[in-house]
């Protein structure tokens, strides 16, 4: 059983329109290297030169191992999707890879996570180092209420930028596709956009510090349809430069923007605790086309339990 | 609707939505609460009208002018001068005294419980900052008078001559009184400001500092403001402290070696005293009691600006 996105054809870019309406099968569709990217998977999943390698990774809150034994390694300028039910550890092993899982007093990573060769983990590594280099975006929009020309400025001035700030805030609001909407209100409150152009703002704030990865999670689960055509066709964007993880409950988006895909499960051990794990990883093609494992089937086509 | 109204319901699709008994229950609260509220309001209203007529009667013999430009206050003595600006003056000393300790103090307290402590330490600590809340005043104004006075002769430079009573100690100790209030207000507020917001400075690669002093208290600025403005408040109004510690020589001078009266000070020490109703003594501590509800009046006025002004809403 294969799931295939299906794209409500008007909330796209109108340069492929015709093939939007192709009504072939949506197998024919999904299958061989064919330029129709509103239909098919991404090209191009063979894996690029590692970013972030995993192993054995297992994460506890105090006693409670959340997530075990996470081996995957993470392709550079690609777009890894993360699906899996609520639960099972995405959000988890996501905040690992930019040790946001430090400010939890109770968290406690184990295992091995490599980033450029470089131990994430290491005693001399600075998380926030980490965090300037590998940026992150929230479910829930969280600008800061302040202008936002300042929520731009944040990140570079916490960072010493010595430069142009105003082209800085410009460009990287350009790049966001977001300055036509807001540049003559820079100096308005962040808060008085819509929720969709607040998760833009965010996008652009991380990008104003020019991480080398962008971590995302759920990030147009509080979005309408428009607003989240307008953040994956952003997200197509921003691959070209940046390596992007994704967290998604939205299978139709992990397939149509991801590269490679990651399925999480929980299991259940026989003392009844939920422990998550990673059940498969590959191409998205593969994942969403042929999985190995029966559970994965049976969640990207709906079956759950 | 009851149990046996959610039964019935099953089958019966045309249950009409009208109301089938009225609900006395919240008619009685509402007015309870709405007495509640009109009598605070009328209490104040009330002490402010009632402030009025004897102050009025003051400013029939005294000068507007000379009240609060003279610089001599001898109003129960029997040549009587009455230039308020001595009370002033040493209201003001005092209070910078006090708040020079306690802003600071307060907001460091805040900002480390709110953003720095463990929190079991912090479980611990702030009940305990707020326990001194719940000093009597007039307990430290002893401490002032008995601890905080001859420790400071022992650590000033022997050049100065500290009086028994005088400003200093009784504004260091009311500065001490006050820092709770502020700190377990500046806490609240700090810690109101949503997580997701130093989630969202921490992804930026911004460490603890920078993300308590540029994200989390201006987004707690109303607070913070409110927590200093009740601050002030308090050490103008504060009286037990000042009665004891700081004196009542009336000179006008703004050096805190020596004795201050504050105004409150003085009307505490005035009306306890023997005082006809209606005569001029009487009526000074009314001006002087005006005078002193303006100020703080007008201080709230002016906080009130600057919250609108500077703070950033986060929701
Ligand atoms: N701060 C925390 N303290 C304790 N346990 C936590 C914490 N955060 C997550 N957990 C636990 O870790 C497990 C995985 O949670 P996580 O948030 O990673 O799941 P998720 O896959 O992101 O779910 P969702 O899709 O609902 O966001 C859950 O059992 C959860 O209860
Ligand atoms: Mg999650």
């Amino acid at each position: 059983m294969t799931a295939v996105p299906e794209t409500p054809s008007s909330l796209k870019t109108t340069a492929t329109a015709v093939q939007e309406t192709d009504m072939t099968s949506p197998s024919d569709a999904a299958t061989g290297g064919t330029k129709t990217p509103q239909v098919s998977f991404r090209e191009a999943p063979a894996l690029t030169s590692p970013v972030f390698e995993v192993g054995g990774l297992s994460v506890f809150y105090g006693d409670h191992e959340a997530v075990r034994d996470v081996n995957m390694t993470i392709g550079e300028r690609q777009i890894t999707a993360m699906i899996g039910p609520s639960g099972c550890g995405k959000s988890t092993v996501l905040r690992c890879f930019n040790r946001m899982n430090d400010l939890i007093p109770t968290a406690r990573v184990a295992g091995k996570i490599h980033y450029h060769d470089e131990d994430l983990y290491g005693r001399d590594v600075d998380p926030i180092e980490v965090r300037r280099r590998i940026g992150m975006v929230f479910q829930k929009p969280n600008p800061f209420p302040k202008s936002i020309y300042d929520n731009i400025a944040y990140g570079p001035r916490v960072g010493g930028f010595r430069g142009n700030l105003d082209d800085l805030v410009e460009e990287t609001l350009t790049h966001a596709a977001l300055w036509d909407e807001v540049k003559d209100k820079l100096k308005t409150s962040a808060l008085a956009l819509s929720g969709g152009q607040q998760q833009r703002l965010c996008i652009a704030r991380t990008i104003a510090v020019k991480p080398e990865v962008i971590l995302m999670d759920e990030p147009c689960s509080a979005l309408d349809p428009i607003a989240t055509a307008k953040i994956e066709d952003l997200m197509e964007h921003l691959a070209q430069e940046f390596t992007i993880v994704i967290v998604t409950h939205n299978m139709q988006q992990a397939a149509r923007v991801s590269h490679r895909t990651a399925f999480f499960t929980a299991d259940v051990d026989d003392k009844g605790v939920r422990h998550g794990r990673l059940v498969e990883y590959d191409e998205t093609e593969l994942i969403f086309s042929n999985p190995c494992d029966q559970r994965t089937e049976d969640y990207i086509s709906g079956r759950f339990g | 609707m009851t149990a046996s109204d959610a039964s019935s319901a099953a089958g019966a699709v045309s249950r009409s939505l009208r109301r089938t008994r009225p609900r006395y229950g919240e008619a009685v609260i509402k007015g309870m609460l709405l007495t509640a509220a009109l009598v605070s309001v009328a209490t104040t209203v009330g002490i402010v009208v009632s402030l009025i007529p004897p102050a009025v009667e003051f400013f029939r013999t005294v000068s507007v002018s000379e009240f609060l430009t003279g610089t001599q206050w001898t109003p129960l003595f029997a040549e009587k001068h009455f230039g308020v600006l001595p009370l002033v003056a040493a209201t003001l000393v005092i209070t910078s005294i006090a708040l020079l300790i306690a802003i600071p103090v307060g907001l460091g307290a805040a900002i480390y419980l709110s953003e720095y402590a463990d929190p079991r330490l912090r479980q611990w600590l702030k009940p305990s900052l707020e326990v001194l809340a719940g000093i009597p005043t007039v307990v430290y104004g002893f401490f002032a008078l008995a601890f905080i006075t001859p420790l400071l002769k022992d650590i000033l430079p022997s050049g100065w001559t500290l009086d028994v009573r005088n400003g200093l100690a009784a504004g260091l100790v009311m500065g001490v009184m006050i820092v709770p209030t502020i700190a377990s207000l500046t806490e609240d507020a700090l810690s109101a400001v949503p997580h997701a917001l130093r989630e969202g400075s921490f992804a930026l690669g911004s460490g603890k500092r920078t993300t308590s002093v540029r994200v989390v208290v201006p987004a707690a600025l109303s607070g913070i403001v409110a927590a200093c403005v009740l601050g002030i408040s308090r050490a103008v109004g504060e009286t037990m402290i000042v009665l004891i510690a700081a004196g009542v020589s009336a000179e006008f001078t703004i050096k805190p070696l020596g004795e201050m009266e504050t105004m409150t000070a003085f009307i505490a020490r005035a009306a306890s005293g023997d005082v006809p109703v209606g005569s001029i003594s009487y009526n000074t501590i009314f001006a002087v009691g005006a005078l002193l509800f303006l100020a703080t009046f007008v201080m709230n006025l002016i906080s009130i600006r600057l919250v609108r002004k500077y703070r950033e809403v986060y929701e």
